[in-house]
């Protein structure tokens, strides 16, 4: 059987502490669930090292860990918490190969969940990191994917924003691009976002509707499936969808593609409010019925304005 | 070892090369050849160059440091390019920080300084991180108002509990901008790192009280010291608040060792027309 990208994340961090002189850093890092149970079980003799309670200082920390050489996987537990943690990263670990010629390599582990966790903790954010420069954004949703990301991290000197998804751990599949062709429309998934339109797919596809998916895992600098731009030009519409807030990202990769290809794209995510805990006023990514209805709606439109 | 008269004359040729710098400096604000802002350390120059002169007698000591704005003479005390700096405040790619950090962001990699990104004390974490990753004497320059923002004062608490080889030197000159320490806060930076059980201390910048200071504490341990000083300059800029700010540099300059800084003035000048021609002819 293979191995969960619970598992790999685990193995691989074992791997950088043990074998790379790595350090794995972070808050309650050793604590009874081992974020998730992704982490070995090491302590600070081995490179685990628990950093203070102060968000804002953390990340400072992880970035001076970065200049030691020392390629610091960050683990931020939620990905609200980058408010306090983002700043001396993006203003100084993401710019420092330019302004000074002294790469900072360091591997932001950013984890996102939802579901009654309020308005701060829950759903992923790295459109906060997604406008400034020097960084690199992936979100590895597969076993393989992780192995791939972390290996490009350690032949590069970049900054790295991991952007994770607890929904993802169990997970031990590997998620193919759908293409087909003449699609009707092509979904641009990102993040936990990916599981529902695959599973959104094949409810379209009951009512007749070809609807082509091109992951998104390396999101900043975006790469996709060579077929993805044609694909979309010739169906014309396109939909991205993420998990984080509509005004961000998702926005931006659709505007690009859109004047790539001259088709048009919308951008699915949370709605533009506040999450709260209950489930009556949490703020979730889309489902699969709620990217079907999308769809549909979308492809209403398009009839109509003919 | 005390403080020799040697050492003296190091500190002073230190501070002198330092204040001949700003004042060049100054005047090539005033007459708009420079046309960014910069952060002037004229006043505070004896603080980094005693340092410099008491961990230069250490000779295998291994050491990083990390500064802010207001900058200039830690990054020339401890041994920064004179010519790197004048390049960097005329926005040449030859500059220390490659033309792009102006007088705030400036670096040294052979000195191994490390420069600023501009979220003032931010160099605080990133200096207890580095510690912590290679375990080597870290120095920490940061002025008084910087050291407040609360992920500095983390970053203190970090470094004491990890018991990291840090010391913390809080140039202390009483000013944000303008805004008086009193009006801000009503508490001092060496009482909060004793609370955060860190050795430390206030004294003034005058190197005969400094000097002798710094022989009580281990390289080994994290240490803060607060020294008290004056800055002559504006917050940005070529300009005097008051007429009336002491000036220690004065004070130490005598007919004896006068002609210390007058070299200074002169390498300092050369060293400006070097560059312009280099500038010129590029």
């Amino acid at each position: 059987m293979s191995k969960s990208l619970r598992e790999i994340i685990k193995i691989v961090t074992r791997q950088h502490l043990v074998e790379r002189n790595g350090l794995a850093m972070g808050q309650c890092l050793t604590a009874v669930g081992w974020v998730g149970g992704t982490l070995p079980e090491l302590y600070e003799e081995n490179g685990m090292v628990e950093v203070s309670m102060a968000d804002v200082a953390g990340g400072g920390f992880a970035v001076g860990a970065a200049l030691a050489g020392r390629r610091p996987m960050y683990i931020i537990r939620y990905q609200g918490f980058n408010w306090f943690n983002a700043p001396i990263i993006i203003n100084y670990a993401c710019k420092s190969k330019e302004i000074w010629g002294i790469p900072c390599p360091m591997f932001i582990r950013s984890i996102a969940m939802e579901g009654a966790i309020g308005p701060v903790a829950g759903s992923s954010h790295h459109s906060l990191y997604y406008r400034m420069p020097g960084i690199t954004i992936r979100s590895p949703m597969t076993p393989k994917e992780y192995v791939k990301c972390y290996e490009d991290f350690m032949t590069n000197d970049e900054v790295f924003y991991v952007s994770e998804h607890r929904g993802a751990y169990p997970n031990s599949e590997e998620l193919c691009d759908v293409v087909c062709e003449k699609p009707d429309i092509c979904l641009f998934p990102i993040s936990i976002t990916r599981f529902a339109a695959m599973e959104a797919v094949e409810l379209l596809q009951k009512k007749g509707i070809k609807a082509a998916v091109y992951h998104i895992e390396s999101i900043k600098p975006i790469v996709l499936n060579e077929h993805a731009k044609p694909s979309l030009k010739e169906a014309g519409l396109g939909l991205v969808l993420d998990d984080d807030y509509r005004d961000g990202v998702g926005k931006c990769i659709a505007l690009d593609l859109s004047n790539d290809t001259g088709a048009k794209l919308e951008a699915f995510g949370l709605d533009d409010r506040t999450a709260g805990f209950d489930k009556k006023v949490d703020n979730l990514p889309p489902d699969k019925y709620a990217i079907e209805k999308k769809v549909i709606e979308i492809l209403e439109r398009k009839n109509n304005e003919s | 070892m005390a403080l020799s008269r040697d050492n003296k004359i190091q500190i002073f040729q230190k501070a002198s090369l330092s204040r001949a710098f700003e004042e060049e400096v100054y005047r090539r604000v005033s007459n708009k050849d420079i046309q960014i802002p910069v952060y002037l350390s004229a006043g505070q120059e004896f603080i980094s160059a005693t340092l410099a002169v008491f961990l230069e007698q250490l000779t295998t000591l291994e050491r990083q440091i990390f500064i802010q704005h207001r900058g200039h003479s830690t990054y020339l005390s401890f041994g920064g390019s004179l010519d790197e700096l004048i390049f960097e405040l005329l926005g040449d790619s030859r500059g220390c920080s490659g033309g792009m950090g102006g007088s705030a962001s400036i670096q040294s990699k052979s000195q191994n300084i490390f420069g600023h990104d501009g979220l003032m004390g931010s160099h605080g974490p990133i200096a207890v991180g580095m510690c912590y990753g290679n375990k080597k004497f870290t120095l920490c320059f940061a002025g008084d108002a910087a050291a407040e923002e609360d992920y500095f004062l983390a970053a203190i608490g970090w470094a004491s509990t990890k018991k990291l080889p840090i010391w913390f030197i809080i140039e202390d000159n009483n000013l944000s901008i303008l805004t008086k320490k009193k009006v801000r806060r009503n508490w001092e930076m060496h009482d909060v790192a004793k609370a955060f059980k860190m050795e430390s201390c206030s004294v003034s910048d005058e190197p005969c009280e400094l000097w002798p200071t710094l022989e009580k504490y281990s390289l080994e341990k994290p240490l803060l010291i607060n020294v008290k000083t004056n800055r002559l300059f504006w917050h940005a800029g070529a300009g005097i608040d008051s007429d009336s700010i002491p000036d220690l540099y004065k004070q130490w300059l005598s007919d004896e060792n006068s002609f210390i800084y007058e070299q200074e003035k002169k390498r300092v000048s050369e060293a400006w027309i070097k560059c312009q021609k280099v500038l010129e002819k590029s």
